[in-house]
């Protein structure tokens, strides 16, 4: 449904804390047309140049509320309102090089009136400044 | 042209959830649009549009009624989900889903909708059991017959069975108009074909969709594995199979039966793919439905429904005002308002 907006590139950046680089963060929209509460937000299977990202490495931030993409499930309150973009943490010390970087995401959604619920996938080449 | 009766025209917010989605238009904004485009009556999607929801600030309520207000419109329909598998690990239980809804129907009068649009697997018991809720309320529970169920479909007639029984003015239908898609919309094919299915399996769908030839699906949910099995038989991958489902889904159903449901029906969802320069549908004939809404006694509204953007969105920028727009002049004609 909204597939193609799913990556946001604007927010795509190292992360640096106590001076050193942790990770990156990029921004993600959900691909459904309303608002739903985190425990219906399925898998990220995040992939990175090629390269699957584990999910225990990645924090979602979104509505001011940090979680470990593994504990969304757990969330049956708190919502990721209709277009409002989440941002994406990834463990990764160094974070990554300057430059291209392709970024490929597939989200599952547990919509319960659609059996099996529905995948929205995006693939963006975003660039990280040096 | 048959001007007698009391169909009354709305919009459904969801209609432009692509300028909504990129921020490109506010929820004030699309009253406004609604004010601008003449349209009387308004619906919502809480779940998309009202941050928070089913919590209704009294701040955001403020400022609902006021915007009424100053656009002059009617808030007419609240469209409800019941997330019944938010709970880790297990289903809601029954009363968690009554009080789900319960809650829904509170927030419907607090909007001032006195239609809420029943998400469709809602089942019948649960609805019985709301029945008291929704009359002390004057809410009316309308379940929505989406393609590719219709009035004849299983569940639905377990549902009139069920209104029969409990007589209550406040149980009944909504009914989305995507069940008379009379040939593929054109966004659809376009699509595929932007999208690389080849060109013989993209005629082959719009053709036999239209000559009714092609396997379909009866009952929402259900798989359509001779459809799929028939597309990768023309040579088409896995991918294009299950885009091809999207044309299993769609149907074209006896507008006449409508005649026998309408009592029952107390909202409509008039959806839509691609509005035309000269204010026809590509797809649904509005020009047999309508009328056939008029000599039934429909009394509701007819709440415009755009669903094309996510078809075009790839290669054109989406103007769904301008196909609101097209589309509700379309039903002034055929209302007899012009």
């Amino acid at each position: 449904m909204f597939d193609k907006y799913m990556i946001v590139g604007e927010a795509f950046r190292n992360v640096q804390e106590g001076g050193r680089i942790t990770g990156y963060q990029f921004g993600v929209r959900l691909p459904y047309y309303r608002g739903v509460v985190l425990s219906l937000v399925g898998d990220m299977d995040l992939t990175v140049d090629g390269e699957k990202v584990p999910p225990e490495d990645m924090t979602v931030t979104v509505g001011g509320k940090t979680l470990p993409v593994t504990q969304l499930e757990d969330e049956p309150e708190a919502k990721w309102e209709f277009g409002e973009v989440g941002i994406v943490t990834v463990k990764k010390p160094g974070g990554l090089a300057p430059g291209e970087h392709t970024l490929e995401l597939r989200q599952h959604m547990k919509i319960s009136y659609v059996p099996g619920g529905f995948w929205g996938k995006d693939k963006k080449t975003l660039r990280l400044a040096g | 042209m048959n001007t007698n009766h009391s169909i009354k025209r709305s919009v459904s917010l969801y209609s432009f959830q692509e300028e909504y989605f990129l921020r490109k238009l506010t929820l004030e904004d699309l009253i406004a649009v609604t004010q601008r485009l003449d349209i009387p009556g308004v619906e919502i999607i809480p779940d998309q549009m009202i941050p928070g929801y089913p919590n209704l600030t009294d701040e955001f309520l403020r400022q609902w009624h006021g915007w009424m207000e100053k656009y002059e419109r009617t808030p007419v329909c609240m469209d409800m989900f019941l997330d019944w598998n938010k709970f880790k690990g297990r289903v809601m239980t029954e009363d968690e889903r009554v009080e789900s809804i319960a809650r829904d129907i509170v927030n419907a009068r607090k909007l001032g909708c006195g239609v809420i649009r029943v998400i469709h697997d809602v089942e019948p018991h649960i609805l019985e059991r709301l029945a008291p809720t929704a009359e002390k309320h004057e809410v009316t529970l309308a379940l929505e017959i989406h393609a590719p169920s219709y009035y004849d479909s299983p569940h639905e007639q377990r549902l009139v069975a069920m209104f029969q029984r409990v007589q209550s003015p406040y149980l009944g239908f909504t009914l989305d108009l995507g069940v008379f898609v009379k040939r593929l919309p054109r966004v659809i094919t376009e699509r595929f074909l932007r999208d690389g299915m080849k060109k013989e399996i993209v005629e082959y769908l719009a053709t036999a969709y239209e000559s009714r030839t092609m396997p379909q699906s009866k009952e929402l949910g259900r798989p359509n594995t001779a459809l799929m099995e028939k597309v990768i038989e023309m040579g088409g991958s896995e991918e294009d199979a299950r885009k091809a489902m999207v044309g299993a889904h769609m149907i074209y159903a006896d507008p006449k039966m409508m005649l026998d449901y309408l009592p029952y029906t107390y909202h409509i969802h008039a959806k839509f793919y691609e509005m035309l320069p000269d204010y026809t549908e590509y797809s649904i004939p509005y020009e047999e439905v309508v009328p056939l809404l008029i000599q039934g006694g429909y009394s509701g509204y007819l709440s415009s429904e755009y669903e094309g953007n996510r078809w075009i969105q790839d290669a054109f920028e989406v103007d769904s005002v301008e196909q609101v727009r097209r589309h509700q002049v379309m039903l002034k004609r055929l209302l007899g308002e012009e």
